[in-house]
């Protein structure tokens, strides 16, 4: 059957009638984003190469291809193995599984279809979720023989948890058990059972033998039981979540287009709602009005745009917008917050831990950010909220987010594109994870900052000195200690304030509560970077003495601080050195396993890469340290014109 | 769920999403055109997204010297027309060695025309994210690979370690000397194209319509003898043919059809009723099992 027949063509019709009719055809045609997920070996991939081949879409050159690869990879014997054809990379073809989404096209008389085929195994749960991230339906294969297994839940719950509101339950290899009835009927009570929580609006279940094409693109004959739909039948009728024109209008801003001095555009695709010229706007972020004049596009000017177009909008007036900002409908507008509370879905070996700071994008904003609170992990096989400190790989939790600066947003589930964020780790600027928000913290609006009359600059000049932090960051026993309290001596001997915030001491106090797994070490920086900032505020020269093993928290600190207020002092003793100098007898026990989690021994320091000073320490006195401190303090304009001889004590 | 645009206005403003997303948030973009229908496609789409401004970025054209002369007299003239800023380049060296499909085979030349030539440009101009024209729907490796596509210092794709891609939320960081392809046409079909031309009037180079043309059988394909570097084989006869090309790259590893289609429609009509892929045509996705995959590590598109 050539793809032409699926429009009526009478024989007087020339070739380019044929294909305007043909055309004309396609543009009525709705699209359905659908993904496939499901346990390994369930059969995915075999059951998109079938939809492929049985609705024609395979070409003779790909068939040859794909029955020669069946003899040297298949699984079927002398049969074509389909999943050959949607398998592409090496590495998923001598294992025979599937590594990533694949993404495929496909269309029938009435539809056009985006399938993503997803991977199945538990380490690539990260890909199933950027698959489902963009799709509108989701079939979740079941194999026969084994029934609901955890990657079952574990894909429903993430599609749920994604906002995919329909699900297609295909029981598969249904050939394997006989056709049987029972068999299917026992799976679909037993995944109604638990898919009942999840807030789907359709769960459709059919019987499928995706390898013989039963029950695929039509009704089976090894199945007269089944009375239902094909899945290609029914991937064809099933409503769509049409967009709702009630939905307010957003539009994040992407780019400002700025040719020439005449002209100045807000370029992006709007997120939801329609809007027109002569409407009223208002800046998300600022609360500023305005009036939208033009809505430019190549074609022309528009009278009228809706969601999902690409356009670039000219406003009445020379108002304050940039990237990250939206415009918005007066009458509703989006929460701006720096606190709120959300999904997450975490991606990466390295665990989420309350308290470090990641990068948080939004389809176009970008800020600091940290968890600040771990609520509870979800287990994906109870759904139940557990206690939890951390996120590992793959694991999902709800938590707080607090951001250096207020961002604009929706809850996830009153729109996809403005309630949707990821994180990204500093320091690889890997994807870490996923972000649905769900609602803004009251929090941030009502704790407003006191305006205090008294400020830094006033407290700092009546000390007639620079308030700064000294971070002495280095291995136990490196001699952080003893070369900040000489400084400190030297400093105070000069009239200058300071104060020492050392580790060991601090954890006597303040952070008498943490221990030292790598969550309790990121908390314990933080605390001590906001003392010291409140300290800096206060005036005073601070010096902090603590192995701080982590580049990221270090960082984190540094942007706490303004510009030049934050000198890193990297203290470079070796390992072995420390090990030998032990003035506490720390390494010794840490050698022997008596404590968990020693920096240097079971536990990695992370040295800095730019610090402000680095200090060999390695036969040098700490006169002479300190003294290189000191330098480092006259460059940076903390001390001034001193004399070096009344320096000696 | 957006009901009101057609399925090419959505594939449409992703791409132009995709474009400004990039002028956006990295410091030296850059556009790899090489003169086909779909860099027709992307270079519309391009001046499309920043109208009324032109494309705040270069367009570069790795030219392997083995390209058809058509495809070089129309990407001139389309830098003329459209008035954006064109950057060619050759490996040198590969040019001093006298590299040719001929005969060091097109798995050698490839190599060192096309992914070595690339490699050398990215470097030299030290762009940070370079837009390719590849779409899903062509090869089994590119149908995995996402649309921000990161590639390390050494300018490879690590197809087991790619970053998850949710939402239109795109990660566009990256540390020096580390870059982005990035693809805004990926959700594309060659259908698609095909009926995007149409309804746009894009131009494309005049290869892709029948027209009678000189063309040897070789090793199963019609080659099209486009100049006289091709040395004729014994056995070997030159024949005036019928025929286009569905795909263009460098003339001796680019197969013809035999073909009395002249028209966008008489085009889309005999590509509808087809049973062979488009990249049919193309010898260095044969030339070994996994090859795409294999070339697109070394840095190839």
């Amino acid at each position: 059957m050539s793809k032409l027949a699926q429009v009526e063509i009478s024989p007087a019709m020339s070739a380019a009638e044929e294909i305007s009719a043909y055309m004309a055809e396609q543009e009525k045609k709705s699209l359905l984003r659908f993904l496939t997920c499901g346990s390994v070996d369930d059969g995915k991939s075999t059951l998109i190469g079938r939809l492929l081949y049985d609705t024609k879409l395979i070409f003779e050159d790909q068939l040859a291809a794909l029955t020669n690869d069946s003899r040297k990879h298949g699984t079927n014997g002398e049969d074509i193995d389909f999943a050959l054809l949607v398998d592409g990379l090496e590495a998923e073809r001598e294992q025979g599984i599937t590594i990533d989404v694949a993404y495929r096209f496909f269309s029938t008389p009435k539809r056009k279809f985006i399938v993503a085929d997803t991977p199945g195994h538990e380490q690539y749960t990260r890909n199933m979720a950027t698959g489902a991230s963009t799709a509108d339906l989701a079939i979740v294969l079941v194999d026969a023989r084994q029934g609901i297994l955890r990657q079952t839940r574990r894909h429903s719950f993430i599609a749920s948890l994604l906002g995919i509101r329909n699900i297609v339950l295909a029981v598969n290899k249904i050939d394997l058990v006989d056709y049987s009835q029972d068999i299917f009927d026992a799976i679909v009570a037993d995944y109604q059972a638990f898919a009942s929580k999840l807030g789907f609006n359709t769960i459709q279940a059919i019987p499928l033998s995706a390898r013989f094409g039963d029950n695929v693109i039509g009704p089976s004959a090894n199945l007269p039981w089944y009375k239902g739909p094909a899945l290609l039948q029914h991937l064809e009728n099933v409503p769509l979540d049409s967009a709702d024109a009630a939905r307010p209008f957003r539009f994040p801003v992407q780019f400002v287009n700025r040719p020439n001095l005449d002209f100045r555009g807000f370029a992006g695709t709007i997120a939801s709602g329609t809007v027109s010229p002569g409407d009223e706007v208002v800046v998300a972020k600022s609360g500023k009005s305005s009036r939208v004049k033009r809505i430019v596009t190549w074609d022309g000017d528009l009278e009228k745009a809706s969601e999902g177009q690409a356009v670039t909008i000219v406003l009445d007036d020379e108002i304050e917008v940039s990237r990250g900002n939206m415009l918005v409908a007066p009458e509703a507008r989006p929460e701006v917050a720096d606190q709120f509370a959300a999904h997450l879905v975490w991606f990466a070996e390295h665990a989420l831990i309350p308290g470090r700071s990641y990068i948080l994008r939004t389809e176009t904003d970008q800020v600091t950010a940290t968890v600040t609170d771990l609520k509870h992990r979800i287990d994906i096989n109870t759904f139940a909220e557990v206690a939890a400190k951390s996120l590992d790989l793959n694991e999902v939790g709800v938590c707080n987010i607090s951001t250096q600066e207020p961002i604009a947003f929706d809850s996830y589930k009153s729109n996809r594109s403005t309630g949707s964020f990821i994180l990204i780790d500093r320091l690889t600027n890997a994807t870490v994870g996923a972000g649905m928000i769900d609602f803004a913290l009251r929090r941030a609006s009502n704790v407003h900052w006191q305006a205090l009359d008294v400020d830094k600059a006033s407290r700092a000049a009546q000390k007639d000195q620079k308030p700064a932090v000294l971070w002495f960051t280095g291995l136990s026993g490196s001699g952080k200690s003893t070369i900040a309290n000489l400084v400190e001596k030297r400093l105070s001997s000069l009239g200058k304030h300071t104060y020492i915030l050392d580790g060991d001491n601090v954890r006597h106090g303040l952070n008498r509560d943490l221990g030292f797994t790598e969550e309790d070490r990121v908390e314990n920086i933080r605390r001590v970077g906001e003392v010291a900032k409140l300290m800096v505020d206060a005036g005073l020269i601070v010096l902090v003495s603590f192995i701080s093993p982590f580049v990221t928290e270090r960082r984190m600190v540094r942007e706490l601080l303004s510009d030049g207020e934050f000198m890193e002092i990297f203290v470079d003793t070796p390992f072995e050195e420390c090990a030998r100098r032990d003035p506490k007898g720390l390494y010794a026990k840490a050698l022997r396993g008596e404590i968990k989690n020693f920096t240097g021994v079971d536990s990695p320091y992370e040295p800095p890469e730019n610090p402000e000073l680095h200090l060999k320490t390695v036969g040098r006195t700490t006169e002479e340290l300190a003294s290189e401190v000191e330098k480092l303090l006259t460059e940076h304009g903390i001390i001034f014109n001193y004399d070096q001889s009344s320096w000696s004590i | 769920m957006t009901k009101n645009l057609t399925h090419l206005q959505r594939l449409e403003a992703e791409a132009i999403h995709i474009f400004r997303e990039v002028a956006a948030t990295f410091s030296n973009p850059v556009m790899l055109y090489s003169i086909g229908k779909d860099s027709s496609v992307m270079l519309h789409l391009a001046m499309k997204a920043f109208y009324p401004a032109k494309p705040p970025f270069p367009f570069l054209h790795v030219d392997s010297k083995w390209k058809f002369k058509e495809m070089i007299a129309f990407r001139d003239s389309e830098a003329q027309r459209l008035g954006f800023d064109l950057l060619v380049h050759s490996n040198q060296e590969g040019i001093e060695q006298g590299i040719s499909p001929f005969e060091h085979g097109s798995n050698t030349h490839t190599h060192i025309m096309k992914t070595v030539a690339l490699r050398q440009a990215l470097d030299k101009y030290g762009f940070d994210a370079a837009f390719g024209g590849a779409r899903r729907d062509e090869e089994k490796s590119r149908a995995k690979e996402r649309i921000f596509s990161f590639r390390n210092a050494q300018h490879s794709w690590d197809p087991k370690n790619q970053r998850p891609e949710m939402w239109k939320i795109y990660n566009t960081r990256v540390a020096k000397g580390e870059s982005i392809r990035v693809f805004p046409i990926s959700n594309w079909t060659e259908l698609d194209i095909w009926q995007y031309i149409m309804q746009e009037e894009i131009p494309i180079v005049p290869l892709y319509f029948s027209a009678s043309r000189p063309v040897v059988e070789r090793d199963g394909m019609l080659i099209m003898r486009d100049d006289e570097r091709m040395k004729m084989l014994p056995g070997e006869v030159l024949q005036e043919k019928m025929v286009r090309f569905r795909t263009l790259g460098c003339y001796p590893l680019t197969g013809a059809v035999e073909s009395d289609a002249a028209t966008l429609p008489e085009i889309v009509s005999e590509m509808l009723v087809s049973r062979t892929s488009e990249r049919q045509g193309r010898m260095i996705d044969k030339d070994e099992a996994g090859s795409m995959e294999k070339k697109k590590r070394e840095g190839y598109f």
